[in-house]
């Protein structure tokens, strides 16, 4: 089984990210990148598939040369193979053009991909297109907000789950397929100090696509409004009784 | 939310452990009204304090350092969090096989529980260890691992049960205003508090904060990079944080530590990735914590690969994996020493920087009883920010020796090993001629000063059967047989050495005089033209400095003072100078440059060259006057740090080559040579038993015990007076004595030479230990090559401060036997000083 798992360097959560002085990007000099939660569950389910199934787990990230280390970084949690796309753009129409591109170029050469895996959407700009793109571009099936992936053994087809607003929904896509995942899925691994020595030393393909920039441009970032957050004490110990019950009238609950 | 108060006794920035310990020991010493804030929430404000490894080691080389180091572990032991378990530094090296048999001594020296261990043993305390790599263990039973958030946190809550503490987290300091260089007032975001006493604590954020007031704390923020590997089932079974001894992997800068299920993996061998202060990101922008960084994986590779080879099977364990993983940030120092003290340039503006975990709680007793008493019980001059000049306190020095510093923390340091980075800071006007005549530099100050020279190498063959030879190549690193071949030209002929380093301050003005009698234990009351050699005492009575003082004229005062520590004198100067503007004090320390010139044929060499009269009757011993030197006007004092005749020769910088030139010249037919500060900083000294300040003198030792008590006490007061009688009343706990080395063959054959810091014991082998606690250990050590000996000197319990005891000295894992040569200060070369005098 040949899988594929496309993912994008972001920034690591925790802090409030802080903007370039024209407002334009972000500054980067003292925040680390790291890949989003959903990616690291389609890695960890693309390795946990090749040891069921056997067969191979490539990694591609589209982006600047930094993108290495996420690609690294997904080595040393058990994929085995990195394909760094270089692109200047973030514009999801444009990467999408480009994966697509450089999955084909991938393909021409070592045959399909049984599945594509992607991130539901990135965790930085959350535009949810590059999965479905890439798909309609490649004409296969796609089934995005994927949290259970399970393909038996000698099949042809993968059955995809996700919960819907009224239960669970359960797809049934034939190979080669894509599916856009989302974290829940699965747990994913720490890498391994051996696993990390050894995406050290791995090869890195590097694809350098022709293409056009996207019409999608961004003009300027902006902090969201701070959230104000107000305490109010009600009272302590016995005396707050009286005004947690008149709260909690007002407020329709009892 | 808390209120500020309008006005606080002292205000202390920073709630990290050193913040919390500093204010906590101000409550305990009676201030009644302290304000602690931080920028930052608690109890983990998001300094360094909040990501450390939190072990303890308490053996360093540095004496100040580990006795810093224990009373923080009582004190963390008294606040209940601390947790012993052990630690071993192993070597995988030769040279580190070495290096822990120096620190054995340096154990033994300062009386901490270790030893040397086999690889077996290793093995037994750490089972999970491939011990086949393991050359020599150095086990340390009482390292231990500490929570300082839990003991900032009590140590408020006493201060505050004390009623002498408000706490104000969240609150940014916004400037910190002077009034005639002394802090006023500190603004916040949350208000402004009225103070005179400002304690900064906010490691790697403090050259910002001290900045505010318009001083240097002079440390960059640098990287340490830490991960943490597991779960691993052997540490899960021990159900506890740390179960298992920490394993210091000394050979590539590593440690390991146990931390629940995880072992802890942290480095010092990466390249040194220094930020800056104020790129140090907010509280809200950091993703983790304001110092702890993202982590540059490319720089950590190398060191998994040592942690695997020394670990392999916990490392491997199934399902372990790498869960956290940091850029810690710390502070590093020019020296690699902690900042404490009030700052140089403004008054009242303390520094507590640059501390690691194990030194914090201590750090905070003594800086308190520092602000409370003017002195400390342990001597912190290695530590005292105002140790620095102001060259060493630019950011350009900061950054490049932190560069090169960072690399040492677990590295091998010879004692005497010079700095690469920003050398040629300050250059005497010789340094020409120096270069011409290939002398090596060693730094003090930032000066250049030759240590010997190399023109002069044909002088071994002269003196080859008096010279001696260091067959061991740690004993003569950083060493030339050159040193003792200069020293004995000198005491046969003349020789000519670079004193420019010294530092001289002028004081003059009405009240010159009681100001000076204030400040040295000696009579400064003396005829113009006298010159006298002082202690200089702190208020507990111990040494503080000691220096030269030349009466020019009645109101008129030439203090010239040793290079190493000149800027803490000129703190202690001016800190005390009266207010009333009755003195001028002036350093004159880039003003004046000076060379020695000693030996036999000194007066025929300066008299050829000046028409003043040297000889002994007019020009006497102890006295100073002006001179011109083939036109170069001269400040002569007739002194002498080596022991022979001759002048200390004072003039203004810009003449100075003129100055070398004319000696050079007119000592030509007596055989003048160059000699550098090996002869007059070891050699020469030690021969006759000179003091050093911060080796022998220090402030845990008064002047009975160095025997530089004065036969008779002014009447003058002077600070440090009651203890200093008090100390001649009660007689020495321990004498400084001069020991020689009886015989120095190793077990190997190989002659060795120990070296300063070496225990000394009892010929069975016991440490010597003083009334007081303290331990003897060797202070200097070096050759005397006109006595033919090797001499090391020491403080030495009463009982064994008597000529001719036998003793022993450990060095490098060997005792060595010694004797008693001088008890107190009589010196064994030239007992009478006929030379000097002559």
């Amino acid at each position: 089984m040949k899988i594929l798992v496309c993912i994008k360097r972001v920034p690591a959560p925790g802090g409030k990210l802080p903007l370039t002085e024209d407002g334009t990007d972000i500054d980067t000099r003292h925040i680390g990148f790291t890949i989003g939660p959903h990616e690291e569950c389609a890695v960890e389910e693309a390795v946990r598939l090749a040891d069921e199934h056997g067969g191979e787990v490539t990694v591609l990230s589209a982006g600047p040369p930094d993108v290495a280390q996420q690609l690294r970084y997904a080595l040393s949690m058990g994929a085995h193979t990195g394909v760094l796309v270089e692109q200047t753009t973030q514009a999801p129409e444009t990467t999408a053009v480009v994966l697509a591109e450089a999955i084909g170029t991938l393909e021409a050469e070592k045959g399909t991909f049984d599945l594509l895996l992607f991130g539901n959407e990135s965790a930085d700009a959350g535009n949810y297109q590059v999965g479905i793109r890439v798909a309609c571009a490649l004409g296969r099936p796609v089934v995005g907000g994927i949290k259970g992936i399970r393909i038996p053994d000698e099949s042809t087809q993968v059955f995809l789950r996700r919960e819907g607003a009224d239960g669970i929904e359960t797809y049934q896509a034939p190979l080669p397929a894509v599916a856009a995942v989302k974290e829940g899925l699965n747990l994913p691994r720490y890498p391994t100090i051996k696993g990390r020595l050894r995406a050290k030393k791995a090869f890195l393909r590097t694809i350098r696509p022709e293409v056009s920039p996207g019409n999608l441009r961004t003009l300027r970032l902006r902090q969201p409004p701070e959230q104000e957050q107000e305490t109010v004490v009600l009272g302590h110990g016995t005396d707050a009784a009286e005004s947690v019950v008149d709260l909690l009238t007002r407020k329709g609950l009892v | 939310m808390s209120h500020l108060p309008d006005r606080a006794e002292a205000v202390v920035i920073g709630a990290g452990i050193v913040g919390n310990s500093v204010a906590h020991h101000l409550a305990q010493a009676g201030w009644h009204n302290i304000v602690l804030l931080d920028k930052g929430p608690l109890p983990d404000p998001g300094g360094s304090t909040g990501h450390a490894s939190n072990f303890i080691f308490p053996v360093d080389h540095s004496k100040e350092i580990t006795a810093i180091t224990v009373d923080s572990m009582h004190q963390y032991e008294k606040l209940g969090t601390l947790v012993t378990s052990g630690g071993v530094e192993i070597a995988r090296t030769e040279a580190r096989v070495e290096e822990l048999k120096r620190r054995m001594a340096s154990a033994r020296a300062w009386g901490i529980d270790s030893e040397l261990i086999g690889p077996e043993k290793v093995a037994e305390l750490v089972p999970f260890i491939d011990s086949s790599i393991v050359k020599l263990g150095f086990w340390t039973p009482s390292v231990a691992v500490v929570d300082p958030l839990r003991s900032g946190a009590l140590m408020r809550e006493q201060a505050q049960a004390l009623g002498a503490l408000t706490v104000s987290a969240n609150t940014e300091v916004t400037g910190i205003e002077t009034r005639h260089g002394t802090v006023s007032k500190i603004r916040t975001d949350r208000g402004d508090v009225e103070t005179d006493t400002v304690v900064v604590a906010c490691g790697v954020w403090s050259p910002r904060i001290a900045r505010m007031a318009g001083a240097r704390i002079p440390l960059t923020p640098a990287v340490h990079q830490l991960i943490d590997v597991g779960p691993i089932p052997e540490l899960a079974e021990t159900r506890s944080e740390i179960g298992y001894p920490i394993v210091r992997d000394m050979d590539p800068l590593m440690y390991e530590r146990q931390s629940g299920a995880d072992l802890e993996i942290g480095s010092y061998a990466h390249r040194a990735i220094l930020h800056d202060a104020d790129d140090i990101p907010s509280y809200e922008t950091a993703q983790l914590s304001p110092t702890q960084l993202p982590f540059t994986q490319e720089d950590f590779d190398p060191q998994m690969e040592d942690a695997l080879e020394l670990f392999p099977e916990i490392l491997n364990a199934p399902g372990a994996g790498i869960r956290h993983s940091i850029n810690g940030l710390l502070s590093m120092t020019p020296d690699g020493a902690p900042l404490l003290g009030e700052t140089p340039e403004v008054r009242g503006l303390w520094s507590a920087a640059s501390v690691w975990i194990k030194e914090g709680p201590g750090v905070g007793r003594l800086l308190a009883e520092w602000m409370t008493h003017g002195s400390t019980e342990i001597d912190l001059h290695g530590a005292d920010i105002a140790r620095f000049y102001p060259n060493q306190r630019t950011t350009t020095h900061v950054r490049a020796r932190a560069r090169e510093g960072f690399n040492k923390i677990y590295g091998i340091v010879h004692p005497q090993e010079q700095w690469e980075s920003n050398r040629g800071q300050r250059l005497s006007p010789f340094h020409t001629r120096e270069v011409e005549l290939s002398a090596k530099f060693f730094e003090v100050g930032g000066w250049e000063r030759p240590h010997w020279y190399e023109s002069n190498s044909p002088l071994l063959e002269q003196y080859a059967d008096r010279i001696g030879n260091r067959p061991h190549e740690w004993d003569a690193r950083w060493w030339s047989p050159i040193i003792n071949a200069e020293h004995l030209a000198m005491r046969e002929r003349v020789a000519v050495i670079d004193l420019t380093a010294f530092a001289q301050f002028d004081v003059s003005g009405p009240g010159a005089l009681d100001y000076l009698q204030r400040m040295a234990v000696a009579q400064v009351d003396k005829d113009v033209g006298r010159i006298v050699y002082t202690p200089v005492l702190d208020r507990s009575g111990g040494f503080r400095s000691d220096l030269t003082i030349v009466r020019l004229g009645t109101e008129f005062f030439r203090v010239i003072a040793g290079g190493a520590d000149g800027a803490r004198d000129r703190k202690w100067f001016s800190d005390h100078l009266p207010e009333d503007g009755s003195v001028t004090f002036t350093d004159m320390t880039s003003a004046v440059c000076t060379l020695g010139l000693w030996g036999p044929r000194a007066r025929d060499v300066l008299s050829s060259v000046t028409e003043a009269d040297l000889s002994a009757g007019t020009f006497p011993f102890g006295t100073a006057r002006h001179i011109d030197v083939d036109g170069v006007p001269a400040l002569a004092v007739k002194i002498s740090y080596v022991g022979d005749l001759g002048w200390e020769l004072h003039a203004p910088f810009e003449q100075g080559m003129k100055l070398w030139d004319t000696l050079f010249e007119a000592g030509r037919e007596h055989g003048i040579v160059p000699a550098g500060i090996g002869v007059y900083g070891t050699t020469g000294r030690l021969e006759k038993g000179y003091r050093l300040m911060g080796a022998e003198l220090e402030g845990e030792y008064d002047p009975v015990e160095a025997g530089l008590a004065l036969s008779k006490v002014k009447s003058p007061d002077f600070i440090g007076k009651q203890p200093y009688l008090e100390a001649r009343e009660q007689g020495p706990a321990a004498t400084l004595c001069t020991l020689s080395l009886v015989s120095n063959t190793d077990s190997a054959g190989v002659a060795r030479y120990p070296q300063a810091h070496s225990p000394i014991l009892t010929t069975s082998g016991d440490r010597l230990v003083d009334s007081k606690g303290r331990g003897s250990y060797v202070t200097s050590a070096g050759s005397a090559p006109s006595l033919g000996e090797y001499l090391l000197m020491g403080y030495l319990p009463a009982v064994y401060a008597v000529e001719g005891t036998a003793l022993l000295v450990e060095y490098m894992g060997e005792r060595y036997p010694v004797k008693v040569a001088r008890a107190g200060r009589t010196p064994l070369f030239d007992p009478d000083d006929e030379r000097m005098k002559s």
